[in-house]
């Protein structure tokens, strides 16, 4: 066991360092909810892009620079603590990517992922329907059979950012007689702007507008668009989602930045004699250092061969709720600007608050944890 | 002791309860937030006629009061209604001027406010520098630290809040009419912003009351897996432990109306305002993805639970009061 990275990560690291210094956007941009802001996002995609720096890990082929996991999350960290924008192209990358490269074909990858990477396409993730959230498997939307493709119907609903993508990928029945909901089940692609798509942007809890529910109304889409064998999208869907309850999702880079700007609130405005106030502090920067320990010792499991089940759940609690202690300490330290809706930290508190609901509810992760990890009996569902 | 609400003040709060109820709070919210203040206003003049507003007023002013606890249960209403504007605000104002006991002055405000004709905001020394709906109110009291009192002239420009039908503003500095200075003006509001913050926990209790009540509807329809999600144990002991939060700043609330030393109103804040943002973190979790939608009416009050947390007090400002506020026991 050693906690030091060897001389050629620290290269790396001091490569991206270089780089994000030189190019990170000396302002703040725009909302990335909003429309204004995914504009600028989207040219940030493509700076990052230019010089091969938007999905270091992928294979170069594809715009990326092959590197492993010890290199992406040194990269990660190196990107948060530089102060760079989030990344819109996140549900492409971090949801859809490992999709494509655990199940999809070769002409698919060639197509879908270079364009991804530059952020020319941005994409949404249409998985949640109105009646279908933990119990996704319930989902009706219908994927039906036709010449060349299938014609898909239905409504998806909080999708984000589907409001401004340009392309989405979801599940869908295409065998409305199998005896389980997760049976019968498609993986698809399709185009946002396809006939037969109406997008209905839904203001989020602070009114950004980038949250979407999609109407689906016989849009066609072609059989080279289908991810996998039909039927099998559960389990195509199924083994990505470690990708968003896990590391890729939220790595450690993204907390360790947060608890250093804290820092820096608390020495800006903290008043030393306020004990409980400085504890929490302390709490989010130990937090902060768990979390990157946990990670590091799962990416050298991930190294050694091993597999990560139902683990990531115990990241996503973990996450999800350290987030919000975050901020809620941030804003406990503002005071009265804490209710400053334009106020540096406002943002980031109210996004912190949706970490327990997305990426599988918190109460489904616990569950998970206790039946998967613990071995409890499994409880009524 | 018999600690229990009389009958008259249990029918006021459900008079006030039940007009509210019939009227449409949430719509004048919206409008409240997008700057028309009109329809906001044309709830206010309902709720005067309920004598709301008089229960802050001495008689001699055309008032009832002053009555904190009636008020108190007034304000509980006023936070489950989710009523825009400044409320606790107008409230504490009538009270800095009846304090203060100059006749003009007394003469010339509180008329207007006990009958609910005229709103006023105020920001007070060590209180938060942001007056609230200011472009709304009939009045923008200052008090400095200096112990000056100012009519504010004009008013600030509206600075977005996390809830946006709370529209803050920067009163501008120094002048404006000078109305009173000196230490009757310290003292009067230090005792207008112990006023402030027991309203202010009152409103927590409704707003918290009515995030948990919202919820629990919700929960009984809401099916996932096939069932109700109020029946998945993970979801029940969530609504039973904001039941409790609530059911224990209750008292809390009486206690500081009955006695409205600074102790015992930083308990009632603390508790009450802990316990209405803990019940919209629940009530945000357990709704889901639709919770976090401004779309929902719910989101009214999640929005109001954080600011409502920490206006006139922090928890951490309480929790130093309720310290300082406790004699030490000699042994
Ligand atoms: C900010 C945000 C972004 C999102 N982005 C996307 C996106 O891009 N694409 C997409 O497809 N979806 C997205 N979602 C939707 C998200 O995946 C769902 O909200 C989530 O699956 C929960 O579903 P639900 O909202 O229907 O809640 P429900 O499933 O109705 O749950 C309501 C409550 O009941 C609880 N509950 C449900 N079942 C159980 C059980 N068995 N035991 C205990 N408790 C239970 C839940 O934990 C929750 O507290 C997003 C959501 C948010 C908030």
């Amino acid at each position: 066991m050693e906690l030091t990275h060897t001389a050629d990560v620290e290269a790396f690291r001091t490569e991206a360092r270089d780089w994000l210094r030189a190019h990170v956007p000396a302002r703040p941009l725009p909302s990335l909810e909003t429309a204004e802001g995914f504009a600028a996002h989207r040219e940030w995609e493509a700076r990052l892009h230019a010089d091969r720096w938007s999905v270091v890990s992928w294979p170069e082929e594809y715009g990326g620079r092959g590197v492993d996991l010890a290199r992406w999350l040194v990269f990660e960290e190196e990107y948060w603590a530089a102060g760079a924008p989030g990344r819109v192209s996140q549900n492409g990358i971090n949801l859809l990517a490992p999709t494509l490269f655990d199940h999809a074909n070769a002409e698919q990858r060639a197509r879908v992922l270079p364009s991804m990477a530059s952020g020319e396409v941005i994409w949404a993730q249409a998985w949640s329907e109105p009646g279908s959230g933990s119990d996704l498997a319930s989902l009706t939307s219908r994927a039906v059979r036709t010449e060349g493709g299938w014609l898909l119907s239905g409504q998806k609903t909080w999708s984000s950012r589907a409001a401004f993508a340009d392309r989405a990928f979801g599940i869908f029945r295409s065998d409305p007689d199998t005896p389980k909901p997760h049976q019968g089940l498609t993986y698809l692609m399709f185009d946002l702007r396809a006939p037969g798509v109406t997008v209905r942007p839904i203001g989020r809890l602070d009114g950004k507008p980038a949250f979407a529910e999609l109407f689906l109304d016989e849009v066609f889409v072609p059989d080279q668009d289908v991810i996998g064998e039909p039927g099998q999208g559960w389990r195509i869907a199924m083994s990505t989602t470690g990708n968003e309850r896990g590391l890729t999702l939220r790595s450690p880079g993204r907390f360790l930045a947060a608890a250093d700007r804290l820092v820096g609130l608390w020495h800006a405005q903290g008043d030393p004699s306020d004990g409980a106030l400085r504890d929490r502090v302390a709490d989010a920067v130990v937090g902060a250092r768990a979390y990157e320990l946990f990670t590091w010792a799962n990416a050298s499991r991930f190294a050694a061969g091993e597999t990560i089940g139902a683990e990531s759940s115990l990241n996503k609690v973990f996450w999800s709720q350290y987030d919000i202690a975050l901020h809620e300490t941030a804003l406990d330290l503002l005071g009265a600007d804490a209710e400053l809706a334009e106020g540096e930290w406002a943002e980031p508190w109210v996004f912190s608050l949706a970490g327990p609901i997305y990426a599988g509810t918190n109460e489904i992760q616990r569950d998970i944890i206790a039946e998967r990890l613990l071995g409890l009996p499994k409880g009524r569902r | 002791m018999r600690f229990l609400l009389t009958d008259e003040q249990s029918d006021f709060a459900r008079t006030v309860r039940s007009l509210l109820g019939s009227a449409r709070v949430p719509p004048a919210v919206r409008a409240w937030a997008d700057g028309d203040a009109g329809p906001g206003r044309a709830l206010w003049a309902r709720l005067a006629e309920t004598g709301l507003f008089a229960l802050a007023v001495p008689e001699a002013y055309e008032g009832v009061g002053p009555l904190p606890l009636e008020l108190s249960l007034g304000f509980v209403e006023l936070g489950r209604a989710g009523v825009p504007g400044p409320v606790v605000e107008s409230a504490a104002a009538a009270v800095l001027l009846t304090e203060l006991a100059d006749e003009a002055l007394a003469k010339r405000f509180l008329p207007g406010l006990a009958q609910g004709e005229a709103s006023a905001t105020l920001t007070l020394p060590g209180g938060s520098p942001y007056a609230l709906d200011a472009d709304a109110a009939t009045y923008c009291f200052t008090v400095s630290a200096a112990g000056e009192l100012r009519l504010a002239a004009g008013r600030g420009k509206v600075l977005g809040s996390t809830d946006p039908a709370r529209r803050l503003s920067l009163p501008p500095a120094g002048g404006g009419e000078l109305l009173a200075a000196g230490p009757a003006v310290a003292r009067a509001a230090e005792v207008a912003g112990r006023w402030a913050r027991l309203l202010t926990a009152a409103q927590c209790l409704g707003v918290g009351e009515a995030l948990l009540a919202r919820t629990v509807e919700y929960a009984k329809q809401r099916t996932q897996f096939g069932t109700p999600i109020g029946s998945f144990q993970a979801v029940k002991h969530r609504l039973a432990d904001t039941l409790l939060d609530l059911e224990f700043a209750r008292p809390l609330v009486w206690a500081a109306a009955l006695s409205p030393g600074p102790g015992e109103v930083a308990a009632a804040k603390l508790a009450a305002g802990e316990a209405s943002y803990r019940a919209a973190m629940t009530a945000l979790q357990l709704h889901g993805a639709v919770g976090y939608t401004e779309e929902l009416d719910l989101s009214l009050w999640l929005r109001k639970a954080r600011p409502l947390r920490d206006a006139w007090g922090t928890p951490s400002a309480c929790r130093a009061e309720v310290l300082r506020s406790l004699t030490p026991r000699r042994r």
